[in-house]
């Protein structure tokens, strides 16, 4: 699909900005990660940065691990298309964080190690529940990545002429570099140039769209409605169903607060205090980067046009570097399209560090080997983990090539907000919950969010071309996700466990109260057999 | 001899901080569904325009992001402000 409806346009063309600027960043990474290799030397610095990751730092890591491409693109090239309904989008993707600050953020520290599974596992039995985590979090952590790698693929194609294939293979490549070598060190700082990067860029090209309009979004938003309409200021097609929406927005929100490679993030803080505020910071660029991205929406439809936009990619995906080619130039499209290259690379490792953390903490050290394996094991499986999930990232990238893989990412959430979720909260609030009542919870929410997917008109209609569907909705979140915390509290109740409610006092003195110990001694590993996962020894500064 | 009072009093602040995360997520979830269901059922209203380019819907879809954020705002203040301190006179 080489467009020829843009004169002039470097769409599909080996650019050489683009891949100046892309070396540049895979360059400057790479030396992030040789340095961070050095000192990635125990499981805590592998999967926590040693704890020693400030505030701020976090905040921007985590807005670089939610800040995806699909988010950058995607949102722009919807509000480039239909105009309001995309806000109706960056509205969604954000509400989620304040639930993770209230609600998620501080226990989540103050009573895990590496994993969101520590949490529920706490004073539950260790194996049936590690089990069912790990398989929740590796289910996310699958449709996320394929999602990610197959988008990759086509808009490194899009952007830079390269082959789909060859693309896959460089991003994943690079990010098996990162993960395997500077571990979560590494990964924080590539989140934290890309989320930079992303920002700047952004905000750069909304700030030359903005020029031509006196520095007015409404003189923008204006001309778009006289362009193509007082409707592109109102709703459209997109909430046709409120039930839909109610189900999408619960979807996105509780599984915001569910997600592996976010929760993961938490780790790295050395405190609750620290958790807190980075999710304060990240909430504020992750708001301010939605609202950028609408202003490009309305730029695009504006100084691009919808139809050059369609020529390019029916999906609309192609209307930010568009824009840039048309404010700024060659030199400009080619620095977005680098940008939007380096958002993958991050998103995708952040992604494999938590696959990898699932594998490695939970089932090999803490079900396989019963808490007994040493650290340098620990250590050892935890790289191969890696290294195996990137390698099955770029076998699923190839395998799904061609495909309409959307949807894989509302389902990534419609799994993170029914199979984590429901069991993570439940853990840290309700005294009476038991491992069966965990186990069931998340191994229903996991399945039942799946199943009903499969049954939905997106894979029976759009991609089976069937006539009709079983189940009506698109997003099942809003039978799954109380249905979790049904058969969580059901089991709960029918099978009591003495132990767990016993232990309860514990959890809630340790969630509050944190670790117990001054900060700055720090901590030998304890081995993870014992109920109580470890403090970190935060005095190793990153 | 202030073992026991002292539990009460973690055990009282663990409770007014669950109080405060319930009402914040509370007000979280009425923004965000207040938005939503105007989406769903008054789309009329929502297209209306307060000035010419900015339409309700906009304005309230941006002020919700907004609002977000300054709840979490809130929520930190509170939490490293007075739990915090509270939490530490108990803790030593």
């Amino acid at each position: 699909m080489n467009p020829t409806s843009t004169t002039g346009s470097q769409f599909g063309q080996p650019n050489a900005t683009a891949i100046f600027f892309f070396l540049l960043f895979v360059g400057v990474t790479l030396a992030i990660t040789y340095w961070a290799a050095r000192k990635t030397k125990t499981t805590s610095e592998f999967f926590a940065a040693g704890g020693g990751v400030s505030a701020l730092q976090n905040g921007f890591a985590l807005a670089g691990d939610y800040m995806s491409a699909a988010s950058f693109l995607g949102i722009a090239g919807l509000v480039a298309l239909s105009g309001f309904d995309g806000l109706i989008y960056s509205v969604g993707w954000l509400v989620g964080w304040p639930v993770v600050t209230f609600l998620i953020a501080e226990p989540l520290r103050n009573l895990g190690k590496y994993t969101f599974a520590d949490v529920v596992a706490y004073r539950l039995k260790q194996t049936p529940v590690r089990l069912s985590a790990a398989l929740g979090t590796l289910t996310v952590v699958s449709f996320y990545l394929i999602a990610q790698m197959v988008g990759a693929g086509n808009l490194i194609h899009l952007l830079f002429g390269l082959s789909y294939e060859v693309a896959v293979v460089i991003v994943g490549v690079v990010m098996i570099l990162y993960v395997l070598f500077g571990g979560m060190i590494a990964t924080t700082w590539v989140q934290i140039v890309k989320a930079v990067l992303l920002l700047a860029g952004a905000s750069a090209l909304a700030g030359v769209v903005l020029f031509r309009f006196g520095f007015s979004p409404l003189a923008l938003f204006n001309e778009a409605a006289q362009q193509y309409g007082a409707q592109v200021l109102a709703p459209g097609t997109l909430v046709s169903n409120p039930l839909e929406t109610v189900s999408l927005g619960l979807a996105l929100m509780f599984g915001t607060a569910g997600l592996p490679h976010i929760l993961m993030r938490f780790y790295t803080v050395p405190d609750a205090k620290a958790a807190r505020s980075s999710v304060f910071y990240a909430t504020g660029l992750i708001g301010y980067f939605y609202l950028v991205t609408f202003i490009l929406g309305f730029g695009a439809a504006v100084l691009v046009g919808r139809q050059a936009i369609t020529g390019v990619d029916k999906g609309g995906n192609m209307a930010a570097p568009m824009l840039a080619e048309v404010v700024g130039g060659t030199g400009f499209l080619g620095f977005i399209s680098a940008v939007a290259f380096a958002t993958i690379l991050a998103v995708v490792a952040g992604l494999t560090l938590s696959g990898a953390a699932a594998l490695s903490h939970d089932l090999w050290s803490s079900v396989v080997r019963k808490g007994q394996a040493p650290e340098h094991e620990q250590l050892k499986v935890a790289r191969l983990a890696s290294l195996f999930l990137g390698v099955l990232a770029v076998v699923l990238g190839m395998a799904f090539k061609g495909q309409n893989v959307a949807f894989m990412v509302g389902l990534a959430f419609a799994i993170a907000a029914s199979a984590n979720f429901p069991a993570l909260l439940l853990s840290m609030a309700w005294r009476n919950f038991t491992t069966n009542g965990a186990v069931a919870s998340m191994l229903t929410g996991s399945f039942s969010a799946v199943l009903l997917i499969f049954l939905s008109p997106t894979v029976q209609i759009d991609l089976l071309k069937n006539t009709s569907a079983l189940f009506p909705l698109k997003n099942p979140g809003i039978i799954t996700m109380p249905l979790a915390f049904f058969v969580g509290v059901a089991v709960s109740l029918l099978f009591p466990e003495k132990e767990a409610s016993e232990r309860f006092s514990e959890v809630k003195h340790r969630m509050h109260v944190g670790a117990g110990k001054p900060a700055a001694v720090p901590v030998p590993p304890v081995p993870s057999v014992s109920p109580g996962p470890a403090p970190h020894p935060t005095a190793t500064k990153a | 001899m202030s073992e026991p009072s002292r539990s009460d009093a973690l055990e009282a602040l663990a409770a007014s901080r669950w109080r405060v995360a319930a009402a914040l997520t509370l007000a979280t979830l009425v923004a965000y569904f207040g938005f939503i269901l105007l989406v769903a059922f008054n789309k009329p209203l929502m297209g209306q325009q307060i000035v010419p380019g900015l339409s309700v819907g906009i304005l309230l879809g941006a002020l919700v992001i907004v609002t977000a954020w300054a709840l979490t705002g809130i929520y930190m203040l509170w939490a490293n402000g007075k739990y915090d301190r509270a939490l530490s006179q108990l803790r030593c």
